[in-house]
């Protein structure tokens, strides 16, 4: 058995083998591996004998439930209208020229990825930027970039 | 279950219904039509298409007829003002996200969206135009899928799971992005499909329909140097006529009739080939239960038809470890091809190299079946091309045939011979009674126990059905099965399969011999069959099937002639040497993740 399988499997005792139990599963797997696996998704389907178009539509559904691999930091700038209006792009911007990547992508090295999110509820102190759990308000391009070198600093 | 009844007001008439009725069945009593979409009567409520609002006096939401339920004084208004202006501007959303090309498209004038639109002439554009762009997803051989013709009524979603439990499609993303797809957008053919078609069936556009090969078929009918045979299953006899707005009917002799006016050069029988299934699949039962009985040898048992594409795949992805239950007999479409390759062209003095095998078929599975690697029996594809009951009604309208005005006629011979137990494959449970038929007669010599033949036990739409048939004063080559009561069970649609198969697995259930139908009531509810379906259609043409087996001179495989002059001059006897070759095959586990 794979780790994925293992922690699949562990999970699934925690939480129950029926269909509702899904959700709770794919958060567990997410806060692990940061996004879920094709590998994941079938461990899951098998644990819970259903189908794998099924693990996948319920995660694709998620914006925070990537399919696809992503850094050990992600990333995400609200690209809603207030976010915009604040200037949401001009901070997309140094962290681009910042991490040497386009939005969407990950980093060589695997430390970050880049995203936008729908609305983050922080429209009274855009434009807002989210790194993994931790908010940050009112950045600048100035004050992203500060914030992420301290990220590069860590292991 | 008592039941209630509930009084309410459709367009101010009165109707009582009774509780839990919709307001969509409630005004089919009053022989008002809603439009529907996502609706479908063989499958759950959804509600999200929205097109059938109706006004409730006192609301002043428009609730959706389909997902609404009746309640008393109820005064409901399905054609005010603002239902029209509701349902044209739903009918012109859903349209702005539909790739509209329906003078090319194979669905056209068969379309419900097409229809709605029809029905409203909404006129302008006011929407932008947001459809998607997408490549057709062509990977499979029976399925195709093409997203920029979705409305999102997740129908298919609904059948792969609720009918089927196939769940090989899902609703996938959401919002603007949201769309039916497979696990991880795969192409169709490399997922856990079945090729079924009962998605195809119940597709209101074109996003899913078949693979058609309709200009390959009239090409080689074309070439001078092509000798095209045509084989037709038992279920398309009575459904073709769908396609020209008959209904279901036994239509036999028209459609031999119009498959000659298309130019094939014989008009051959599946039906032929269904008798054969019956010999070669009764002696595998018969030698399977001595094998079990006398010789004390551990053969898989219970022992399962392989008529049905759709359930050998489905066999094949979900209950890999019960494969050597299936029999081995070719389904019989693939054992009309390698006999019209050989012993057929042999008779008529033919290169088989220059024949092209053709059958109509009720099913979409079929078009994978014959592209499988392992039905070659002939030394060539043994079968060319499959077209559905739909794809032959396009042909008869192309070739300008007035289908209605045919007079009847009778199929070539050889190959074209059959029997009533022939012509009962195409109903669920129609493979098990016509196996009965030969198989108890084989062994006691007399026939089976039932007036006129009609074994009502394994009749009928019940999802599973169960039928014991107890042997007695057997001939004395049968001895071991004197007084063995015969156990058999029937299950037609693959979420009943799954239960029997899940009965089985678990030693809950102990048959001798199962028949499956991928499809819901058999072949004649097949996906390649006349769009629509449903219920009371399907019972239609389990009717005519039945009535076809009535009118039949000969009732009973063994009896047919043309079966007996076969194994005298080519195949000797039934699991001989040359039916292992020819009309025998083997399964193979797939993925199922």
């Amino acid at each position: 058995m794979t780790n994925i399988e293992e922690l699949v499997k562990e999970q699934a005792e925690v939480h129950g083998k029926e269909r509702k139990n899904l959700m709770p599963i794919l958060q567990a797997v997410l806060r692990s591996e940061r996004y879920i696996s094709e590998e994941a998704m079938v461990a899951i389907a098998k644990e819970l004998d259903i189908s794998t178009a099924d693990v996948y539509g319920t995660a694709s559904f998620y914006t925070f439930m990537d399919t696809k691999p992503k850094g050990k930091n992600v990333i995400r700038v609200c690209k809603t209208i207030t976010c915009h209006m604040k200037g949401k792009d001009a901070v997309i911007g140094a962290l681009e020229d910042l991490l040497k990547i386009k939005l969407g992508e990950n980093t060589s090295d695997g430390k970050f990825s880049l995203l936008q999110a729908n609305c983050l509820g922080w429209c009274h102190k855009g434009p807002v930027m989210l790194i993994n759990d931790e908010v940050y308000p009112e950045v600048t391009p100035e004050s992203a970039v500060e914030v992420i070198q301290e990220y590069l600093k860590q292991k | 279950m008592s039941k209630y009844k509930v009084s309410l007001k459709i367009n101010n008439l009165p109707v009582s219904v009774d509780e839990g009725t919709t307001i969509l069945e409630a005004a089919r009593q009053l022989n008002f039509k809603i439009p529907t979409l996502c609706h479908h009567d063989d499958l759950c409520v959804a509600g999200n298409c929205r097109v059938c609002v109706v006004e409730q006096e006192g609301s002043r939401a428009l609730p959706a007829a389909c997902a609404t339920p009746v309640s008393e004084g109820m005064e409901i208004r399905t054609n005010s003002m603002k239902v029209r202006q509701a349902r044209k501007n739903i009918i012109e959303l859903l349209l702005s996200e539909h790739n509209a090309d329906c003078t090319k498209c194979f669905k056209s004038g068969y379309c419900e969206l097409q229809e709605a639109a029809n029905e409203y002439r909404t006129g302008d554009h006011v929407y932008l135009d947001v459809r998607s762009q997408n490549e057709v997803d062509i990977s499979s051989p029976s399925i195709e899928k093409d997203d920029s013709k979705c409305i999102r009524c997740q129908r298919c979603v609904r059948t792969c799971t609720q009918l089927q439990s196939v769940s090989a499609l899902a609703v996938t993303h959401k919002g603007k992005d949201m769309k039916i797809s497979t696990f991880l957008d795969k192409p169709m053919n490399d997922v856990v499909c079945t090729n079924c078609g009962q998605c195809i069936n119940r597709c209101p556009t074109a996003s899913l329909v078949e693979r058609n090969y309709i200009d390959q078929v009239f090409d080689a009918i074309y070439d001078p140097k092509k000798f095209v045979v045509v084989q037709t299953a038992p279920a398309t006899r009575v459904a073709i006529s769908e396609e020209f707005g008959l209904g279901p009917n036994r239509s036999t002799g028209k459609l031999v009739s119009a498959l000659r006016r298309l130019g094939f050069d014989k008009v051959l029988d599946t039906d032929f080939t269904a008798d054969l299934t019956i010999m070669e699949e009764g002696t595998e039962l018969l030698t399977r239960l001595k094998e079990a009985l006398v010789d004390g040898k551990d053969v898989a048992l219970p022992m399962m038809t392989s008529c049905s594409p759709g359930w050998i795949k489905f066999q094949e992805h979900i209950f890999p470890d019960m494969l050597d239950n299936l029999s081995t007999c070719k389904s019989p479409q693939q054992m009309f091809g390698p006999l019209a390759k050989t012993y057929y062209a042999e008779k008529i003095n033919k290169n088989p190299a220059e024949m092209v095998v053709v059958s109509i078929m009720p099913c979409t599975a079929k078009k994978y079946e014959a592209d499988r690697p392992e039905m070659r029996g002939s030394g060539y594809k043994d079968v060319d091309f499959v077209l559905t009951t739909r794809e032959l009604g396009r042909m008869i309208h192309q070739a300008g045939i007035e289908f209605d005005k045919l007079d009847d006629e009778k199929y070539d011979s050889i190959l074209g011979e059959s029997t009533g137990a022939a012509v009962i494959f195409g109903a669920t449970g129609g493979v098990m009674e016509a196996a009965l038929r030969t198989a108890y007669e084989i062994v006691t010599g007399r026939e089976v126990p039932f007036a006129n033949l009609n074994i009502k036990p394994v009749r009928g739409m019940e999802g599973i059905k169960e039928a014991a048939v107890k042997i007695k004063d057997v001939k004395p080559e049968w001895s071991f099965l004197e007084g063995v009561e015969l156990k058999t069970a029937i299950a037609h649609g693959l979420t009943n399969a799954k239960k029997l198969m899940e009965k089985v697995r678990d030693g809950s259930a102990n048959y001798h011999f199962i028949e499956v139908m991928a499809c819901p009531s058999g072949c004649i509810g097949g996906g390649g069959q006349p769009i629509p379906t449903n219920m009371e259609i399907r019972k239609k043409r389990a009717a005519a099937i039945y009535e076809e087996d009535e009118k039949m001179a000969v009732r009973k495989s063994h009896e047919n002639p043309e079966i007996t002059a076969i194994y005298e001059s080519f195949l000797h006897n039934p699991g001989g040497h040359r039916s292992h070759d020819l009309l025998h095959t083997h399964y193979s586990p797939k993925k199922r993740y």
